[in-house]
């Protein structure tokens, strides 16, 4: 069995190693046509550069995305330094005509320029064997996880909590292993947000699945998509392993792979397809932050019924929907059965739970970030839909496009993205979730304030020891309350139900039910007969 | 609206306020008032000993007062949970996971830490002396020094690698002794109770082969009825423990390097190889440091129904402490992790000036035994009393049952053993209190399940099999949060 084990091991690091090595081997040449095309294509004015790309890219074979996109990115800047130039020089001759002229020839997305020209300039031996490729990486990939997983339904013996060895290993206990996933995931989260234009080589291998879909090629973030839903698929077989002696694990599980793979990656590539706007049904506004973005509604009000209805039932979402289902079930409804950040926390972050801080100050940190984080997503959208009104273009001077671009950058890439996910092995997995997620912040008011969801303490019965803590990915420290015989209502709460799994003496089981006695400090425990009457007498006279 | 914002201003925004939550709001409440006492006025509290029950004394006295409040202990700079020791061996946790405070706790809410051995008492000075020198005077002596493992005088008891599990040296000791199979190729373990099976466990996540030695002719049947303690046996060796019923220790062999080699088993004089030797055959109270004083010991420090001891102005708590006669149906010598807590927030009324008796309500406790999870509510004896009728419930599979104990004649319900099914306490609390019959309590036992959602309930094929074997005809009604929250 182990041996099966570390041969799926060393398969999916060769997959792993040639899915990266990609990036490496990936050859591109664009010919004096396709560039010729391009340019006229982009409506490219700067004859600066299209004599550049013709002299300095054109018919030249490039071995790696990295020096084609360089290149590409060089030959821009230097026509856009040329115009900056001619931009200064009118501005000092405050000659405003002639300034104002030169922007038209400037390219502002430089990456995604470079990004759409390398796509069209693949050539060699990936492009000829789209398939093969996708099998030696994805599909080497998928059955070396999961002959790696598998054989854990023998080698965790009889089904129970199966914890043991996580704080000897090095992957799971913030070792060499864990810092190299950590760099690995990062890495990934940094070319993806700021250097796209260097990953083409990985669209090609899905452009099959996305034409068959949605009929056109793989874009970075189909090669996301994708990527997010064979993860959590493979991850969650392993989730069904070690907790298959636990329901809700199992319903839960199910649940948040079903809502990734159908709603978040099918029905937009679908809709995309029929030419609707492709649209992620259980994505909420403030966590879909550009929901109310100038181009989203411009998309969505020329879309005609479809579009309608999609802006409806994204404000009904956010204002009805989920409030009313926080008040029955918690937030956990939506963080740990329904989202997608959730999904990938609870599937490839299940084995870093344990690192969240159950620290005082982390608590504190928490608080602070997650509201402002709340309050600056609100902001922005006032200030865009101000904008998007009026026709102004800032809002108590605040200017829409600085905090939406502000926005997209700090919290949209950095936050959720290379910090949330990158971080996983050392700061846990749930690090975008409690100290980020807008949407979490909102319901988790809700939660705190109005809710029937609580984790409820069994009497006397808490020993201690700690388990329940240790394993919160959210921070929270379960056992404080449950040694003093009161339930958790905390607004950072997911409802992952791993606090309840791994108590040994059965104390804690979440559960909706009567706002009354919901939240219930104890002066003493059950199971101690204290003359009530006296205690309460007493209690009046120390305060 | 204007009290919600007033809530969400103090208790959830800001962060001042939420130091109460983590720690403790009535605690916190205090500090301001002790920081203006003049502390040295205070009546000076020494607690011996910083487990739950010290711990929690120290904690409700703060609540209650301001007086001074110093913890000593030998063990550990600050309060841990004993009962994760194991996880810690295996992995699951980390030591510090096992602190139920930061470390900051202690000094904020002006509670002194000192890590010294007490070796000596002078209760006519009310002074204490240290091993290491040095002493300190106290106005209320609290003793709170817990257990230590039995030792039955076998012969090799002492040699290295052997050892019980009960301390943090002792985890440290078992780490060093057992760190992988190859170290140790074989542990025997001798005494079948709940450290013994802990033992077991701790080492199996190691690979390392364990022979179980239990005196009892089944796992724990001084406690459990037969049926449960058969399932446990078998569950044992599911876990490729090698479970030796009805076997003692003769001796403990030794090496040339004062290392143990082998053990005897009296019975058979069959000898074992081992590396490590768990003695777990319970624990007795640790309590030699006052054998020289006045203070009355018998097994335990003998303390009365205020804990207080015959000496004035000391008082025990938690293992260590034993009444003249058991409350009820309990022993006089009980050590539990929530009698110790308890105890001391009895003790803590009676130090601040409110005596009150010490009354543990009705029995419950819980253990797990590997995967099996256990709770019990009011008593159900190994062995049947007179009076007592008995119903038994178990599944298929081995891993789950319900053992109910009631009145022959009155049908009154006395208790209940559930394994792999929780259930409510609270619930079980009020119909102890309330006297229910077994009728009522099958026929609302769905009230009473405490498993997450989502899992398979047993409560018709429980009542089936009790109307079969009883000609009643009940029906178990549906869960009601009405009833449950009465």
């Amino acid at each position: 069995m182990k041996a099966i084990k570390y041969t799926g091991l060393a398969i999916f690091i060769a997959a792993l190693g040639f899915f990266t090595s990609l990036l490496f081997i990936g050859e591109f040449n664009s010919s004096s046509d396709t560039i010729n095309q391009f340019i006229k294509d982009k409506q490219v004015k700067s004859d600066i550069l299209k004599e550049n790309l013709l002299e300095n890219v054109a018919n030249k074979t490039f071995t790696t995305g990295f020096s084609f996109s360089s290149a590409v990115r060089k030959v821009i800047k230097k026509s856009n330094n040329h115009y900056d130039a001619l931009i200064a020089k009118y501005d000092k001759e405050k000659n405003w005509d002639k300034k104002g002229e030169q922007f038209q020839y400037k390219i502002s997305n430089i990456r995604g320029f470079t990004y759409d020209l390398a796509k069209k300039s693949g050539t060699g031996w990936l492009i000829n064997n789209k398939g093969l490729a996708w099998w030696l990486s994805f599909g080497l990939g998928i059955f070396g996880a999961l002959l790696f997983i598998l054989p854990n339904y023998i080698l965790l013996g009889k089904p129970g909590i199966k914890n043991d060895h996580i704080f000897l290993e090095s992957a799971t206990n913030r070792g060499w292993i864990a810092w190299l996933v950590l760099v690995y995931l990062v890495g990934f989260y940094l070319m993806l947000y700021f250097a796209a234009d260097f990953v083409v080589a990985w669209t090609y291998v899905l452009d099959p699945i996305s034409e068959a879909l949605n009929g056109g090629p793989a874009s970075q973030w189909f090669v996301y998509g994708f990527l997010y839903c064979v993860i959590m698929l493979v991850m969650a077989t392993r989730m069904y392993i070690k907790y298959r002696h636990n329901k809700y694990q199992v319903i839960r599980t199910t649940s948040v792979l079903f809502f990734q793979i159908v709603f978040a990656f099918l029905i937009p590539e679908i809709m995309a397809s029929l030419n609707m706007p492709g649209y992620d049904f259980k994505n909420a506004f403030p966590l879909d932050y550009d929901f109310f973005f100038e181009w989203n509604l411009d998309k969505l009000t020329s879309s005609g019924g479809i579009g309608i209805f999609i802006l409806v039932w994204g404000i009904l979402l956010t204002l009805v929907i989920v409030p009313v289902m926080v008040y029955f079930f918690g937030k956990r409804w939506y963080c740990s059965w329904v989202c997608g950040c959730g999904g990938l926390a609870e599937t490839l972050g299940d084995p870093y739970r344990q690192h969240s801080s159950k620290s005082l100050f982390s608590w504190k940190l928490e608080r602070w970030l997650i509201h402002s984080v709340l309050v600056f997503s609100l902001v922005m959208t006032v200030v865009t839909l101000y904008a998007y009104f009026t026709g102004a273009d800032s809002l108590l001077g605040i200017k829409a496009q600085w905090i939406k671009d502000m926005y997209s950058f700090l919290i949209g890439a950095w936050f959720a993205g290379v910090i949330g996910t990158g971080f996983y092995p050392i700061f846990g997995n749930r690090v975008w979730c409690r100290f980020g997620c807008p949407l979490a912040a909102y319901m988790g008011l809700v939660q705190r304030f109005k809710s029937r969801f609580r984790i409820t303490t069994n009497g006397g019965q808490c020993i201690s020891c700690g388990n329940c803590s240790t394993y919160c990915e959210q921070g929270i420290d379960v056992r404080s309350y449950a040694q003093k015989g009161e339930n958790i209502v905390r607004a950072s709460c997911v409802g992952c139900g791993v606090c309840s799994a791994v108590c040994p003496r059965g104390v804690l089981k979440l559960e909706n039910g009567p706002e009354e006695g919901r939240i219930n400090p104890t002066e003493v425990l059950l199971g101690n007969d204290v003359d009530l009457i006296e205690l309460a007498k007493q209690n009046k006279k120390a305060s | 609206m204007n009290s919600f914002f007033k809530i969400f201003i103090n208790k959830y925004l800001f962060v001042r306020k939420l130091k109460l939550i983590t720690t403790d709001r009535d605690t916190n409440r205090k500090l301001t008032i002790v920081n203006k006492a003049s502390i040295n006025m205070e009546e000076h509290i020494v607690i011996i000993g910083n487990g739950v029950s010290g711990v929690t004394l120290a904690r409700h006295i703060r609540k209650l007062s301001d007086k001074r409040i110093t913890i000593i202990s030998a063990e550990s700079e600050f309060f841990f949970s004993r009962t994760a020791l194991m996880y810690v061996y295996m992995g699951h946790m980390e030591f510090e996971h096992t602190q139920p405070y930061e470390d900051w706790f202690w000094k904020k809410n002006k509670i002194s830490l000192k890590q010294a051995y007490v070796e000596r008492v002078e209760t006519d000075k009310k002074t204490l002396h240290f091993a290491q020198g040095g002493t300190m005077n106290y106005d209320k002596l609290v003793i709170a020094t817990g257990s230590k493992p039995n030792k039955f005088g076998w012969p090799g008891q002492d040699l290295d690698g052997v050892q019980g599990l009960y301390s943090k040296q002792d985890l440290e000791m078992l780490q060093t002794n057992a760190p992988n199979n190859k170290v140790c190729k074989r542990a025997v373990i001798v005494g079948g109770g709940l450290i013994g099976i802990e033992m077991a466990e701790m080492l199996r996540s190691r690979d390392i082969p364990v022979t179980f030695l239990v005196r009892e002719k089944s796992f724990w049947s001084g406690v459990l009825p037969a049926e449960e303690s058969e399932m446990i046996n078998k569950h044992i060796l599911e876990h490729h423990i090698d479970l030796r019923l009805g076997f003692n220790l003769k001796e403990i062999k030794s090496d040339n390097n004062n290392r143990v080699k082998s053990i005897v088993i009296a019975e058979t004089g069959e000898e074992i190889e081992c590396d490590v030797v768990g003695l777990t055959a319970g624990v007795s109270p640790n309590i030699d440091f006052i054998k020289e004083t006045t203070i009355e010991t018998g097994r335990g420090v003998k303390v009365d129904r205020y804990l207080k001891t015959n000496v004035k102005d000391v008082y025990a708590i938690g293992d260590c402490a034993e009444q003249h006669e058991g409350i009820d149906e309990r022993r006089p010598i009980e050590a539990v992790w929530y009698t110790g807590r308890m105890m001391a927030e009895t003790l803590a009324r009676t130090i601040c000036g409110t005596p009150t008796k010490y009354s543990p309500g009705h029995w419950f406790n819980s253990a797990k035994f590997l995967d099996i999870e256990y709770q019990t509510y009011g008593w159900v004896w190994a062995q049947p009393k007179e009076n007592e009728a008995r119903f038994y419930w178990g599944h298929p599979d081995n891993k789950k049952c319900i053992h109910i104990n009631y009145d022959k004649n009155t049908k009154k319900f006395i208790g209940i053993n559930t394994f792999g099914i929780r259930m409510r306490h609270e619930i079980f609390d009020r119909w102890l209190t309330e006297e229910q019959s077994v009728e009522h309590v099958l026929k609302h036992l769905k009230d009473a399940n405490f498993d997450p959602e989502f899992y398979s309930t047993y409560e018709s094929e429980i009542l089936n099999k009790f109307n079969k074997e009883n000609n009643t005809n009940i029906k178990p009604l549906r869960k009601s949060w009405k009833r449950i929250f009465a």
